[in-house]
């Protein structure tokens, strides 16, 4: 009983390791040509897809209207985040040793700070990404972006873009979740002790 | 008053009478499908826009050397896939990698005459795989890669005349076969034609398929006298491990065979014990004989065939190999020979009899043991008649050719000269219905109907002669399938359409089977091809000689090179050309004005090459044939052509101008 806070507090943890196993956010591409959708996957590190070659043909369609190349070794956030992440993964697990109630909140109030950047690091990209337009664009259109949304779905031109967590995006959720639980229960064993 | 009614009872009993001789007029085209037609046709073989038909059918090209792929029940077509014949369009033995699959024994053959095809068979039922298909007049059986729905493989017939019964695949797959169906010298030799009966042989050929790859080996051939072999099918279930050929030209004549080799009353089906066969080379019963012929195999990794030259082959002769062959008489001039779902019956197709006769295996085996012979040719027992017979229909048609089943104990016939298909009943051999054909139906088709599990839904029927049937297109015009409903008691006619060439027999299969493993692209990193271009940075221009060669690469929407100059005249100039695309149906085409061969159309992932040799001086452009996209129009570029020792350096770019 005594030790299923911090159980908590380590299950809540070791969920950041998702996102080394599946991608953590999805863009799908939806169009008539495209029945099935032309599905990119983000990962902690890489960017990928539902296919093999996605990456690929999400940048063939971005270049009539003169988006930039997406080209993973470009973005510095794939080469370190996932090094913030083993660290937060070893911190949760030194506050789940150490069993401290305020030291599962510290984590869980830190990690959402991480995942709120995160989002907003995302949004500055997706925002370059459709904005940043090439004077020799072969299809120019006159006040047109190509930002694809944050979250949920939107229009462009021909496609329907949607934007959604992925599965280990989920778990890194549940992740911080679990944090904040361990807090709460903690709490609530130690009130009801004391 | 009166004379008024009398007038209009005049009036309306003429104007009834005219009414009723046109009625019977316009009826008046006897044999007409019209009222075979019960209204609800269309709705069967429609398949609304974007859904998929249930069956793919293989259907032959006959003499345009290919196969062609239809659904089924629409009758559309998705696909002809280049076997035997060139094809400017996909540059099929135009391009170098496709060459060496059209090379023989004697030399490179962009022609044959397509017949049979045979779908791949795991316990006796198709497992989608592979479509083998055979040449008739250069002796070649060929594989077709169903995940590709590509020719994979063409293996020549050493020893063969016409490759005509072939390939019919044995029930899982252990070898497919190959009988002449025309008597040759043995060995090929310059003698007397009218030495036919003395020194032309018939060999029948047994070629083992490897279970994983799919390659094929001519595993030893079986000398027989020169009789024709027409067609052949393999037992199943209990007569699994003998195949069955008809013969005709049991006269031996050499001329004028429409009279002298119709005078037997029975001809021979032949009968082939071929585990007793692999017992007798195992033995090392055969003779290891001379021989020249082609193995040409496509490596879908290389994107390259290559051709190998075989110089032996095994042959087994029946006088020194007892149990191997045996003879059943069969009326008159057989042409198909059909096996029943279980394996029993054995039905001959006398295509110049009254009557339709049917073997029995258990029979067979029986007067085999009992040594029932009504004499010996060659070292080959002929067993007798009354023997082997299971039963006959009774004058079903005219000039049957072909049965199929449909897995209920129903066999179908067709009749060529009454062109009509019979529906009969295994055992009791007696006709159920009949349903016309228009017009001469050769070979017929129902999915997986000569196998042990048939999809007894729909039956194909393959006209020779369509006459009226479709808008006439001059003297020349198409050959034609014709879908029928056999899921109930009465065959009804759904559907007819136009094929390719002749379609002489045909395959059908549950999509199920074959749609989940359909390729998609070829990967590019999986790409082996000499001349590939992995990327665009590996795109450049070679001069050895004076052979050129580009790499170059293709993608949305351009050429990697699009500029280059310093070809002379009298180069050969080879492109080879990488679709770097990884999408599905993302093919790039390649043209080059003055192209002496054709064009390439090469899928995602894929390299292929053009040799382009230039005569003139000047700017040639080349450009992208497929319509790949929105700046398709755009996917272009040129080539400079100076004359022979031009100080024009050789130097190509793409984006960017080339500084002189």
């Amino acid at each position: 009983m005594k030790h299923i806070p911090r159980l908590v507090m380590l299950a809540g943890a070791l969920a950041l390791l998702a996102l080394f196993v599946w991608p953590m956010w999805k863009i799908v591409l939806y169009a008539p040509q495209y029945p099935t959708g032309v599905e990119m996957h983000i990962w902690i590190n890489k960017i990928g897809g539902k296919e093999p070659g996605v990456l690929q043909n999400v940048n063939i369609l971005n270049h009539y209207v003169g988006m930039k190349f997406i080209e993973p070794d470009a973005i510095p956030e794939l080469q370190y985040f996932q090094y913030v992440i083993l660290f937060m993964v070893a911190l949760g697990c030194l506050a789940a040793l150490v069993n401290r109630g305020r030291f599962f909140l510290a984590w869980a109030v830190l990690m959402s700070l991480l995942a709120i950047a995160g989002l907003y690091d995302f949004y500055l990209w997706e925002y370059d990404y459709g904005h940043s337009l090439s004077d020799l664009a072969p299809i120019k259109i006159p006040g047109a972006s190509f930002q694809p949304p944050l979250l949920g779905y939107k229009d462009i031109l021909n496609f329907t873009a949607v934007s959604l967590p992925h599965v280990a995006g989920y778990f890194a959720g549940a992740g911080i979740l679990l944090a904040y639980l361990a807090w709460w229960l903690k709490r609530k064993l130690t009130t009801s002790v004391a | 008053m009166k004379n008024r009614v009398r007038l209009e009872r005049v009036i309306t009993a003429m104007a009834t009478a005219i009414v009723l001789v046109l009625t019977i007029a316009s009826c008046g085209r006897p044999g007409g499908s019209g009222s075979a037609l019960s209204g609800d046709e269309a709705e069967r073989v429609y398949v609304k826009p974007g859904e998929y038909d249930e069956f793919y059918a293989f259907v032959s090209g006959g003499f345009s050397g290919q196969l062609s792929v239809y659904g089924l029940p629409s009758g559309r077509l998705f696909k002809v896939i280049p076997v035997f014949s060139v094809d400017a369009e996909k540059s099929y033995g135009f391009n170098e990698e496709t060459k060496p699959m059209l090379n023989t024994s004697h030399g490179f053959i962009p022609w044959d005459d397509a017949h049979h095809p045979e779908l791949s068979q795991t316990n006796g039922e198709t497992d989608g795989r592979w479509c083998f298909i055979n040449g008739n007049n250069t002796p070649r059986v060929a594989r077709i890669d169903l995940t590709t729905f590509e020719t994979a493989e063409i293996l020549e017939i050493p020893n063969s005349g016409g490759n005509h019964s072939s390939p019919f695949a044995t029930e899982n797959t252990e070898y497919i076969v190959a009988g002449t169906r025309f008597g040759v010298p043995y060995p090929q030799k310059d003698v007397a034609i009218a030495s036919y009966a003395e020194n032309f042989k018939g060999m029948l050929s047994f070629i083992s398929v490897h279970p994983e790859t799919g390659h094929m080996e001519v595993a030893f051939q079986v000398l027989l006298p020169a009789f024709d072999y027409d067609l052949a099918h393999a037992g199943k279930g209990k007569s699994h491990g003998w195949t069955f050929f008809t013969t005709y030209n049991t006269e031996l004549k050499n001329t004028l065979l429409e009279v002298y080799a119709s005078q037997n009353d029975k001809d021979f089906i032949a009968a082939i014990d071929w585990k007793k066969a692999e017992e007798y080379i195992k033995q090392g019963k055969f003779h290891e004989i001379p021989a020249n012929y082609a193995h040409n195999v496509y490596d879908e990794q290389s994107h390259l065939a290559t051709s190998e030259m075989k110089d032996k082959v095994k042959v087994l002769i029946p006088s020194e190999c007892p149990g191997l062959v045996y003879f059943m008489p069969t009326p008159k001039s057989p042409h198909g020979v059909d096996v029943d779902p279980t394996g029993e019956y054995i039905v001959g197709n006398g295509k110049l009899s009254a009557d339709l006769s049917v073997h029995s295996f258990t029979k067979m085996l029986a007067a085999i043991k009992s040594e029932a012979y009504e004499t010996v040719v060659e070292g080959i027992p002929v067993l007798k008649y009354e023997a082997t017979l299971a039963g006959v229909v009774e004058k079903p048609g005219l000039g049957p050719l072909h049965t199929e089943f449909d897995g209920r104990g129903n066999a179908y016939t067709t009749f060529f000269i009454s062109s009509e298909v019979v529906k009969w009943k295994l055992g009791t051999w007696e006709v159920l219905d009949r349903a016309p054909c228009y017009y001469s139906v050769g070979h017929l088709m129902i999915p997986g109907g000569d196998t042990r599990n048939p999809d007894g839904k729909y039956l194909v029927a393959l006209n020779k002669i369509t006459k009226d049937r479709f808008l006439p297109t001059g003297p020349e015009l198409t050959q034609s399938a014709q879908l029928y409903d056999i899921s109930g008691d009465k065959m009804k006619l759904l559907l007819d359409f136009p094929t390719i060439g002749e379609p002489h027999y045909a395959q059908g299969i549950l999509a199920s089977k074959i749609v989940p493993k359909s390729k998609k692209f070829y990967p590019l990193e999986g790409n082996t091809h000499p001349y590939r271009s992995m990327g665009e940075k590996d795109t450049r221009v070679e001069r050895d000689g004076k052979v050129v060669h580009v790499y170059m690469s293709m993608i949305r929407s351009h050429f990697s090179p699009d500029n280059i100059e310093g070809i002379q005249v009298g180069d050969q100039v080879y492109f080879h050309v990488t679709n770097l695309e990884q999408d599905w149906d993302t093919p790039h085409g390649f043209a080059v004005m003055g192209a002496n061969n054709a064009e390439l159309l090469v899928m995602p992932g894929q390299t292929e090459t053009l040799l382009w040799q230039p005569k003139a001086v000047g700017v040639y452009p080349f450009y992208c044939t497929d319509f790949c996209s929105a700046l398709h129009q755009e996917m272009q570029g040129y080539l400079r052509v100076s004359a022979v020792g031009a100080e024009v350096p050789l130097k190509w770019s793409m984006g960017e101008n080339i500084v002189e």
